[in-house]
């Protein structure tokens, strides 16, 4: 099991110079002992004195990680009021992550949401008076951070889960009920049939924690919105990058009535891009849940992409989008240019200039394309890496941090059945794995925000006979 | 009626004798309260009206557990068993469970016996029909003649009598169990008190004269050669008796025609039977129809008594009408000329909703008033009788002005059982099952006079010697476990050849004692002859030292899990707390919070609908609540 040692990225993630990894609770120190180095090599971590601070590196298995400077304070005086570590590490979501991942994966568990408020306040280090907001946190922090981990799983992955915790209960079922009515139930011979399924079991989560390394569990990326009228070009534009006709391109009006995703990797970063139906005014019922998805998403992205058709002219539709993006990062694309213009940049500079709240037009980055002639797709690429190394646009860590919290339930999930792979081979009785099956069951139910409730009972009592 | 009022005054009143009210009454009047036990038929004290047997897997736990608190089914089921077994004995030591044929009269005499003789307690043969209060305070009940009983404390442990109805096909009685006299009254009253009801039901199978039965053609089964006993207070050689034997059949294919042809004579799958039935024991027809490929389901024969020629067909309950049944078991290898003395039939009776009960077993809206047994939705004599006995000591202790027991999950079966009833959604009758304590590493059948001894001892049932020897035993595996720890063993010739002569490896290096026993092939015994200097110790010290070494990975897990565990369970809930002043709590768990107002923090994370972030928020709350208080004096 899992010590009560927390840890969480204490600094947001984006590319600035420096990055702060917290750990908090009794093994803190404990666990930065297995993965820091001093410069020297002489001194060891846990012989320093609190509130000092130590220039080293981290190592994960013999390997460097970072040059890092950790500090150490030791309990009562401390944020949360235990031992607490703070790591201070070279910025990037990718460093910072990486040192998270190896304090984890020595024993601290990822914090969960407002976890080091509601740790300070229960040890008394925060006031009274300022229960509420911490309870307000918590509360939306959680609800949050729930509906984006199940949201953000991929469908594939969540399918996968799924058979796996079948598979894993039916197990259990059949041992439970053996147990419970040995003279109707026999495990004779199970002990094998067992071995064979622990290994499928195990292989089938090794996969998964693969591609949890991979980032292919969450859909981590800058979340990528394409929004414009009817047969602007949004379609033709995401076929394009991802170089295959994914999206239906026709000519007629209101084609993309529901909303398609991609992801592409551009220079290495990665674009969660979501193809959207056109925004207009139409009396079509299904059409009109498409706008309104499209309106949805276009709230919660990173990045807008809004397609103009300059051989249009601006109408109430190009102004609801305006308004509706004003506040987000947006890039323009000036399509069809291959077409007479009716539709000039000034056109639409203006426009945003008369809805934009603040008054002050932000910097709007406009690219001219034709899809038709493949003309402005590099120009659209180089745009986004600027964007990125700028720091303009940045990584929702919210599902990088989420994408973390599935792979420490999937590698949770695999110690559980290693311990099960573990006792079958020593001979230990059906009662004893039986619980590490459990615990592999609950874990990948995490992912997927399942509970156990009732689960083994139904199972028992619908797959197998029992007496009296 | 003028003249006739009649008006006692006790301390406790117990409705119900079967073994949730029989454990109930002896604990209350073994805590010095003068206390009254009403039962519909005297002659039905105790009754087992459906399987004969004590214990089996998990349940058996109950019964040691029962007896280690210093309850009475263990003790009786000692003195009149007919045929033991322990159950699971390949399987690890948590699993194993004791199970025991009874003498089923000689069960209900032998029960009947010790309350008879019991101080402070009187027998009342009646029907409880009403439940009297003063304000949100129970005061006392009264019986059907109108006789009143003023009291401080009732509890309700009415099983399967409360408007009962019994079904056998289109024949239908309004009687309880074994054709006794339904109790028809009390129900109204509860519904009055505004406690919420409900209806379940459950089975029995026909019992049949032994003289038609061929048992020739059916397996035997036999008890252990060694028997171990239920109660810690019994001496094992007191319980090496004669057994006899049970026997094993099977149904076939014909039982399961007949069975499919006549399914719409059956009242349950006629829509005539209203109550749920328990999944865990299903009759003959769900077997059939759930489980439809299955070729065959076993049928075990088993003696009803030393007296009786009746046996039980376990495996066989079933509400269809009689010429069915006839007809169904006469297709049973063995049964082909069987005589059905007792039909089986389905009974239906009222129960009640436990979560209105706090986990001590008294109800949250009626102080004094408790309750135990089937009425709480549970099943079997074993779940009876150990809710029987919390009700009762709690009864007690609170009329004593003391503190009530709760036993965690952690503790006890006993603790999971009573958590899972007031905690979550029952919506069936309620079974013990092994797979519900998720602490059974250490919640063992063994050493359940380790755990709850103590507790038995501070309430005030279990006697100083058998406290003292408990503390001894303790000792004396504490000892001994660590001194095969500190004992080194070396890699010496004599050593060696040892190992090798076990069929174990050679050391490499020195090691200890108690490393050495966790090696599979070797066990204590197997170890004495290179343990010299070893003293003799009692067997069932011996026995906990084994276990205790050899599954030390397993259980230092499941000790660090408790540890956890026990954090929320100690936080506990004000009474008075009012949940709409947690703004942020999510609306869904606020309500569930409101409904089921539980005792401590650990309670509350198992409602179902309250969520992880809702039990940080929780405790932010009690925290600020707590410290305010404080600052308020």
């Amino acid at each position: 099991m899992k010590s009560d040692t927390i840890a969480a990225i204490a600094t947001g993630m984006t590319d600035s110079g420096i990055g702060i990894v917290r750990i908090s609770g009794e093994d803190a120190v404990m666990i930065v002992d297995k993965i820091y180095r001093s410069k020297s090599g002489k001194y060891c971590f846990h012989d320093f004195k609190s509130h000092s601070i130590h220039y080293g590196y981290i190592v994960n298995k013999g390997k460097i990680i970072d040059e890092v400077m950790v500090s150490l304070m030791i309990s009562p005086n401390s944020y949360t009021a235990e031992d607490t570590v703070e790591i201070n590490c070279h910025g990037g979501v990718l460093m910072v992550k990486n040192i998270l991942e190896t304090v984890i994966e020595n024993g601290a568990r990822l914090a969960e949401p407002g976890e080091f408020t509601k740790r300070a306040f229960l040890n008394g280090r925060i006031d009274l008076s300022k229960a509420e907001a911490v309870m307000d946190i918590i509360h939306s922090k959680n609800k949050f951070s729930l509906e984006n981990s199940i949201r953000q799983l991929r469908g594939s992955v969540s399918e996968i889960i799924r058979e796996l915790r079948e598979d894993i209960i039916y197990e259990i079922a059949f041992i439970e009920s053996a147990l419970d009515d040995p003279e109707h139930i026999s495990l004779d011979g199970y002990h094998e049939r067992l071995q064979e399924k622990t290994e499928s079991i195990l292989g089938r989560l090794k996969k998964l924690i693969d591609s949890a390394e991979n980032g292919k569990i969450m859909k981590e990326g800058i979340h990528t919105v394409i929004i414009g009228k009817p047969n602007a070009g949004k379609s033709s534009f995401l076929n394009l990058l991802v170089g295959e006709e994914k999206a239906i391109v026709t000519d007629i009006a209101g084609t993309t009535r529901d909303v398609l995703e991609e992801s592409i990797s551009l220079n290495g970063i990665q674009l969660n891009i979501i193809d959207t139906a056109g925004i207009r005014f139409t009396e079509d019922a299904v059409e009109k849940i498409g706008v309104e998805r499209a309106r949805k998403f276009a709230k919660e992205a990173d990045l807008i992409v809004y397609v103009v058709d300059v051989s249009v002219p601006l109408d109430e539709s190009d102004y609801d989008i305006i308004h509706m993006i004003s506040d987000k990062k947006f890039v323009i694309l000036l399509n069809k240019t291959d077409l007479p213009v009716l539709a000039t940049e000034d056109m639409v500079r203006d426009e945003i200039k008369k809805r934009s709240e603040k008054n002050i037009l932000p910097e709007v980055r406009f690219i001219k394309t034709s899809m038709k002639e493949n003309e402005g797709i590099d120009v659209f690429e180089e745009t986004i890496k600027e964007l990125f190394f700028n720091g303009e646009i940045l990584l929702n860590d919210e599902v990088v941090i989420t994408n973390m919290r599935h792979k420490e339930a999937v590698m949770d999930a695999y110690e559980s059945m290693l311990q099960v792979k573990e006792s079958l081979e020593n001979n230990m009785p059906e009662d004893f794995y039986s619980i590490d099956l459990m615990s592999c069951y609950e874990s990948l139910g995490r992912i997927i925000g399942e509970e156990i409730g009732e689960d083994l009972m139904n199972e028992i009592f619908s797959q197998f006979c029992m007496g009296k | 009626m003028p003249g006739l009022e009649i008006k006692e005054k006790v301390d406790v009143c117990v409705v119900g004798a079967g073994h949730a009210g029989c454990e109930a009454a002896l604990a209350c009047a073994r805590l010095g309260l003068e206390t009254v036990i009403f039962t519909v038929n005297v002659d039905s004290i105790a009754l087992m009206p459906c399987n004969p047997n004590i214990g089996g897997s998990s349940k058996g736990h109950l019964v040691r557990e029962v007896d280690a608190l210093g309850g009475e089914m263990g003790k009786i089921i000692d003195k009149t068993f007919i045929q033991s077994k322990m159950l699971n004995k390949s399987k690890g030591p948590a699993v194993h469970s004791l199970r025991a044929q009874a003498d089923k009269a000689e069960y209900s005499r032998a029960m009947r016996k010790v309350l008879e003789n019991q101080d402070n307690l009187t027998i009342k043969q009646a029907e409880v029909c009403d439940i009297l209060t003063d304000g949100n305070r129970v005061t006392g009940i009264k019986i059907f003649t109108g006789a009143v009983y003023e009291c401080k404390a009732v509890i309700l442990c009415t099983g399967t009598y409360l408007k009962a109805r019994c079904l056998c096909g289109e024949a239908i009685t309004y009687t309880g169990p074994n054709g006794l006299q339904a109790a028809n009254h009390l129900t109204d009253a509860l519904v009055n008190l505004g406690i919420e009801m409900r209806r379940f039901k459950t089975g029995t199978p026909a019992r049949m004269d032994k003289r038609s039965i061929d048992f020739s053609k059916m397996d035997e089964q036999f008890g252990d050669k060694k028997v171990v006993p239920f109660s810690f207070s019994t001496n094992p050689e007191d319980v090496q008796i004669e057994q006899v034997s049970c026997w094993l059949t099977y149904t076939n294919e014909k039982t399961h025609e007949i069975i499919k042809n006549n399914l719409d004579r059956s009242p349950i799958y006629a829509g005539v039977i209203e109550g749920t039935g328990p999944r865990y024991c299903p009759s003959i027809e769900d077997k059939v129809v759930k489980f439809a490929d299955k070729e065959r389901h076993q049928v075990f024969i088993e003696p009803e008594g030393l007296h009786t020629n009746e046996m039980y067909v376990g495996g066989m309950s079933s509400s269809l009408p009689e010429d069915v049944q006839l007809a169904m078991y006469r297709t049973v290898p063995g049964l082909e000329n069987c005589k059905i003395v007792r039909n089986a039939y389905a009974i239906e009776y009222d129960c009640m909703n436990p979560k209105q009960l706090y986990p001590t077993l008294e109800f949250k809206k009626i102080k004094g008033l408790f309750s135990g047994g089937q009425f709480n939705g549970s099943s079997g004599y074993e779940e009876a009788a150990a809710q029987g006995l919390i009700a009762g000591i709690n009864a007690a202790l609170s009329i004593q002005g003391k503190e009530q027991i709760i036993l965690d999950r952690s503790e006890a079966y006993i603790g999971v059982l009573i958590d899972d009833l007031v905690t979550k959604d029952n919506f069936e009758p309620y079974r013990m099952m092994t797979s519900r304590a998720e602490y059974r590493l250490l919640l063992r059948q063994d050493n359940a006079d380790l755990r709850l001894r103590e507790k038995g001892y501070q309430a005030g049932l279990v006697s100083k010697e058998d406290y003292e020897a408990m503390i001894q035993k303790k000792e004396m595996i504490e000892k001994e476990v660590e001194r095969l720890k500190k004992l080194s063993v070396g890699a010496s010739k004599k050593i060696q050849e040892f190992l090798f002569s076990k069929g174990s490896s050679e050391l490499k290096t020195g090691t200890n004692m108690a490393e050495l026993m966790c090696r599979p092939e070797l066990s204590y015994d197997i170890l004495s002859e290179i343990d010299v200097e070893r003293k003799p110790l009692p067997k069932d010290v011996i026995e906990q030292v084994e276990i205790e070494i050899k599954y030390e990975g397993y259980i230092s897990r499941q000790l660090k899990q408790v540890k956890q565990f026990k954090k929320m369970e100690s936080k506990k809930i004000p009474e008075d707390l009012d949940y709409h002043d947690i703004g942020s709590l999510r609306l869904e768990a606020r309500q569930k919070l409101i409904d089921n107002k539980p005792v401590s923090v650990g309670q509350a994370s198992r409602i179902s609908g309250v969520s992880p972030a809702d039990i940080s928020v929780l405790l932010i709350y009690l925290e600020q609540f707590q410290k305010k208080n404080e600052k308020n004096g």
